[in-house]
């Protein structure tokens, strides 16, 4: 049985993950969007060491500083030399109706609280709230991703939908370490293809501005 | 029965007291942050004493609305002061309203500004009465939420109870509260024309919103809204420091001793929140007002996502 501070502190680490991903969301200058996602990973390493030391699985600590040295450093640190080098670093880009963005953020949350509670009434309170918490950032990660037009947003929305996923594993007990470290492996190798794949995107269109593909696909948008 | 209204009315006069102080106190901060010496501390007093001595000059269009604004704008702000607890809990209002209706008396007090400001037919008095609500109708919603987060956590919407509730030990570290702080406080610095938002020390500004308002008013009538808006000031750091920063209230039924031990501390807090106030309004410059939209929409993001999240706390 977990205490009531353990739980606390949990909750808290969560709660501030969901909420940097509120923040992703209305981001609308790539370096501030690449900094945010560096604190959004920052949060999911606090996040997973404290799982560690609730559950005792010493395991976690690996998973968590994996968390911390590859999403909140080495990717922020490429990603910003890649935007620099896309000459990018100076856009703005238009988020498409904050406001409207953000009701809809409000809406996913309220969602997948109602349904992650009642379909894990078997679960310990951790798992449950852990796993709504996961849900809302693993929809707040495709909603950015459906919101923005530039590649390099989508690729944060699709990094931040993964740290949801690391959210919710670490939440259920005894996930295996070598899952963790193929799926965070896994990861850098999408990052080092998207981010081939982008500049591919530059050569032919000369932008990353994602609208531009859709003419080439056969339907009109 | 005799004991709290005693103290009731101890309250209300110390926080018409030291609402002036406090203002003055946050100007000289400001002053000497940027390396001027300010005036002194004091200055507030005089201003209000001058502004009654001199004689009121009417519009020829004003009505008896711009006449009798003043006064329910005062009045409503000092009432809806009085049922803050600031340096006692257990006062005598506190049985009669909520925090609910702390929210309803600020929101009378400032449509009956937004009306004076109409009144006399000047343009520069209807722009600054369309900002106002337009700020307020993005502010309020956001202190809703707040009220909400806070009596959800401590079953009650009143501040005495939820002052109560957070000292005792049920609070625990909650991610919830946290967002509630930092909305109220972004609430709060919209509410009382504080800089990001307003700029409450020039009179010849295109963007200001408060002072266009009351740009017509002139002797006993600014004198009193001038009041009112130190009494907003220091009732919305009272709310903010006896919900947030509980620790020192003297509950009904002590000693004398708790009475002025409360006081002291109350004092310390005033202190301690004019600095934050005056650090942060020198640090950051003022918003373009189409910004206000995203500073204050934030504000109720955070205030709907603290009430969101305690729905998974709650069933811890």
């Amino acid at each position: 049985m977990i205490t009531p501070l353990a739980f606390d502190v949990a909750h808290l680490f969560a709660g501030s993950l969901v909420l940097v991903s509120f923040m992703l969301l209305y981001q609308d200058r790539m370096t501030g969007l690449v900094n945010t996602f560096a604190l959004h990973a920052l949060v999911v390493s606090f996040s997973v060491a404290w799982q560690a030391y609730i559950q005792q699985a010493p395991h976690l600590y690996i998973t968590a500083a994996i968390a911390l040295g590859i999403k909140a450093i080495v990717i922020p640190v490429v990603l910003h030399r890649m935007i620099v080098r896309l000459g990018i670093h100076r856009t703005i880009e238009p988020v498409v109706g904050v406001g409207l963005t953000m009701l809809a953020g409000i809406g996913l949350i309220a969602l997948s609280i109602m349904v992650m509670l009642p379909i894990t009434a078997q679960a310990g309170t951790l798992a449950r709230e852990d796993l709504a918490f996961a849900l809302s950032v693993i929809l707040l990660g495709l909603l950015m991703m459906i919101s923005r037009r530039n590649a390099v947003s989508q690729v944060i929305g699709f990094m931040s939908i993964e740290n949801g996923l690391i959210l919710a594993a670490t939440g259920a007990k005894g996930m295996p370490l070598v899952v963790e470290i193929s799926v965070a492996f896994s990861i850098l190798v999408a990052l080092i293809v998207i981010g081939i794949f982008l500049f591919r995107i530059r050569e032919r269109f000369e932008t990353v501005d994602i609208h531009l593909l859709h003419e080439h696909r056969g339907e009109q948008p | 029965m005799m004991a709290d209204l005693f103290v009731q009315f101890c309250e209300m006069l110390v926080v018409l007291g030291l609402a002036p102080l406090l203002a003055g106190y946050v100007r000289t901060l400001k002053a000497r942050l940027v390396g001027r010496r300010g005036p002194p501390l004091l200055q507030p007093y005089r201003d209000l004493l001058r502004l009654i001595r001199k004689e009121v000059v009417l519009a020829d269009s004003a009505s008896w609305l711009f006449r009798a604004a003043p006064y329910i704008v005062f009045a409503a702000t000092w009432v809806a002061a009085a049922l803050v607890p600031t340096f006692a809990t257990g006062l005598l209002f506190n049985y009669a309203a909520d925090m609910i209706a702390i929210v309803a008396l600020l929101a009378s007090a400032r449509f009956m500004l937004a009306l004076a400001g109409l009144d006399v037919g000047t343009s520069f008095g209807g722009i600054g009465s369309s900002r106002e609500m337009m700020i307020a109708s993005l502010a309020e919603p956001a202190m809703v939420m707040v009220v909400f987060t806070l009596s959800l956590l401590a079953g009650s919407t009143q501040l005495s109870s939820i002052a109560a509730f957070m000292q005792g030990p049920g609070v625990g570290l909650r991610v919830s509260l946290a967002m509630a702080l930092v909305a109220l406080i972004m609430v709060a610095i919209a509410e009382n024309a504080r800089i990001p938002v307003d700029n409450p020390a020039t009179h010849l500004e295109l963007t200001m919103v408060h002072e266009a308002m009351i740009i017509e008013y002139s002797g006993r009538h600014l004198a009193l809204i001038e009041l009112a808006s130190f009494v907003k000031l220091l009732l919305y750091i009272s709310i903010i420091g006896c919900v947030f920063a509980p620790w020192g209230i003297a509950v009904a039924g002590q000693g004398l001793e708790a009475y002025l031990v409360g006081l002291a501390v109350y004092v310390v807090k005033l202190a301690v929140a004019g600095l934050l106030l005056a650090l942060f309004e020198t640090a950051i410059a003022k918003m373009r007002v189409f910004r206000y939209s995203d500073f204050l929409g934030s504000a109720l993001m955070l205030g709907v996502l603290a009430t969101l999240l305690l729905f998974v706390s709650r069933i811890a």
